[in-house]
């Protein structure tokens, strides 16, 4: 048996016949682009960089960086949420309902109920997590399609939202500091960066880590990439469904306290288009809505490229509707470009 | 059942050796039927230590009913498996998968976009040493990666070289090498392939029974499920004939032609 695997001739000639064809100079950028997910986005990211750094000297200036950081850190936060579940060929409409309901738990009961900040931000989790574990428990029990299951309770959540706080807005004077800490800023290198900036990056930075580095992540894969595969591998596909929703649930939460600091205010009518942001976040950052395939890297750039389209364009005079319409088409290319790199299977 | 008094592993033992050798894998006189459909009409099943049991039989015969029976994908309603002589009652097919019995299904069941390494140990990982795999829960991907070589050289399967490339850039054979890799690695008992052939060209097809053939010589016995009249011929050391939902007869490629096999198959023949 080893005396076969130690002819190199004889194997390294089956490996070329039966790889698919690298030789055309288009099929092995396809190649290379299905390897790394991330890596079209961040081509975009550098090109849009540059043209809008040409078109603009102020885009590049330090306040307008700093603007851009902040304007992601919410739908950045959420992208991630997102991420997770497109990872399981799963959609979430309800992510931007949740932050806002969770924000809204945390305000009231905070500054009306006079509830500790820290409780507060407690109560805001259970909520999250609660939201989840419906989603979740929609999706895994009762086999619903988490498209229709998150339509219902995007709908549940955003009237529980303003029957609750009857249409209130809570104003960042009136809660404790540490309810809007992630709006304050330290300087890096000239630029101002939020702390809520600085909290996104380290939600990646862990998520990235569990999804590449742990068994869980592994598993958060191989059931968006086949479920069937992954229940006859011996993987608790329920399981991991219900924890994506969950831990999505909880990073949501954190997305409301992220949205608190932003703008200093906790308004029940502040998540309106967060899930359509963050789906696009996701879907520009090379996830393919199909499941198993993407990385939460590509999802920052894609949520970045975004902020840079909106903010180059509205900087070089355009009207927002060109903004919202080059969004669009951001979102059919890459749509279009992951259908393309997915023919490598067949 | 007659003697349903004899349930006892060291009866089930005692029977067994009456023949010379134990069988690693038993089946006793199984019963499945579906509403008034039987599927299994008292099927018995012997599978021995080192050798290459194909199964055949016409579309309806029970082969597919037999082998969830023995895979745990379904529950007989009558009837005792024993698994290295000691009664087990599979409830869930991760049952059969816990006690040793790893079933390669015909869809392959490999997760496309995670390499072969990760496929090899997917539902299975091994963390890191120490804090880092304890706390951190990271995974050893060094140490399954090089395992993953390992393991596929052992088994004789040259056509995987790399063990970090996505299962979905791999041939059907590769793909079929993979799942029967995964099966046959970390010390299972049995290993039960379905049609492991049905959807490949001749010389993918060639090199599985190669597979097959390297898994027996390793000690691992294989259940093979099979259409293929001459690929049954080729690499089984018994063939067990599935009619009409009965064990018609269990022969060896030596002492039957396949004339021999498909006539007993259909009901032209009889043993």
């Amino acid at each position: 048996m080893s005396q076969q695997t130690t002819e190199p001739p004889t194997s390294a000639l089956d490996l070329a016949e039966e790889f698919l064809d690298r030789s055309t100079p288009l099929s092995r950028i396809r190649n290379t682009l299905h390897r790394y997910p991330a890596l079209s986005p961040a081509i975009v990211l550098v090109l849009a960089v540059i043209v809008f750094g040409l078109l603009n000297d102020r885009f590049l200036n330090p306040a307008n960086l700093s603007l851009i950081t902040q304007q992601v850190a919410v739908v950045g936060t959420l992208a991630l949420a997102q991420t997770l579940i497109i990872l399981t060929a799963g959609i979430d409409l309800s992510v931007g309902a949740v932050m806002v309901l969770s924000s809204m738990v945390v305000a009231q009961t905070t500054v009306h109920m006079g509830v500790p900040a820290i409780l507060g931000l407690f109560l805001g989790l259970v909520v999250g997590l609660g939201a989840g574990a419906l989603n979740g428990f929609l999706v895994t029990r009762l086999k619903l399609p988490p498209f229709i299951v998150t339509l219902g309770t995007l709908n549940i959540f955003v009237a529980l939202t303003l029957l609750y706080s009857s249409g209130a807005t809570v104003r960042g004077g009136e809660m404790p500091d540490l309810l809007t800490a992630m709006g304050a800023t330290f300087n890096l290198g000239g630029v101002n960066i939020t702390i809520g900036v600085l909290m996104m990056l380290i939600l990646y930075v862990v998520l990235a880590f569990i999804l590449q580095k742990t068994a869980w992540g592994r598993h958060v894969y191989a059931v968006g990439d086949d479920p069937e595969a992954a229940r006859l591998a011996g993987i608790s596909v329920n399981r991991v469904l219900m924890s994506v929703y969950l831990a999505a649930g909880a990073i949501l939460v954190i997305g409301a306290w992220i949205q608190i600091g932003r703008t200093n205010a906790a308004s029940p009518n502040a998540g309106a288009d967060l899930n359509l942001d963050s789906i696009t976040a996701v879907v520009i950052g090379g996830t393919s809505l199909f499941g198993g395939r993407g990385t939460v890297w590509g999802t920052l750039l894609g949520a970045l490229i975004v902020g840079i389209f909106r903010n180059g364009l509205s900087l070089a005079g355009l009207d927002v509707l060109w903004q919202t319409f080059a969004v669009g088409v951001l979102i059919v290319v890459a749509v279009s470009v992951d259908q393309w790199i997915r023919k490598v299977r067949k | 059942m007659t003697d349903t008094t004899d349930t006892t592993a060291a009866g089930a033992a005692a029977a067994a050796e009456s023949d010379g050798r134990t069988p690693i894998l038993r089946a006793k006189r199984l019963v499945k039927t579906f509403g008034r459909v039987v599927g299994l009409d008292g099927v018995s099943l012997e599978l021995y230590p080192g050798e290459v049991l194909a199964i055949i039989g016409d579309n309806g015969a029970g082969k597919s009913t037999l082998i969830k029976c023995l895979t745990g994908a379904e529950i007989p309603d009558e009837g005792e498996i024993f698994l290295d002589g000691k009664p087990v009652h599979f409830k869930r097919p991760q049952d059969a998968h816990a006690a040793g019995i790893e079933t390669v299904y015909q869809n392959l069941a490999v997760s496309p976009a995670l390499d072969v390494a990760a496929n090899l140990f997917l539902g299975r990982e091994v963390r890191k040493k120490g804090i880092l795999g304890s706390v951190f829960r990271m995974v050893d991907q060094k140490g399954m990666r090089q395992r993953a070589k390992d393991e596929l050289k052992e088994l004789g399967i040259s056509t995987l070289q790399d063990v970090t490339v996505a299962v979905e850039n791999l041939s059907g054979g590769q793909r079929q090498a993979v799942a029967v890799a995964r099966a046959a690695a970390f010390g299972s008992k049995v290993v039960v392939l379905d049609e492991p052939t049905a959807a490949l060209g001749v010389r993918e097809s060639q090199q599985v029974l190669e597979l097959i053939k390297n898994l027996r010589d390793r000690g691992i016995p294989v259940i093979l499920i099979s259409h293929n009249m001459p690929q049954v011929f080729e690499v089984a050391d018994r063939i067990h004939i599935q009619r009409l939902g009965k064990r018609a007869a269990t022969i060896t490629p030596e002492s039957h032609s396949m004339t021999d096999a498909v006539a007993i198959m259909t009901g032209a023949a009889r043993v």
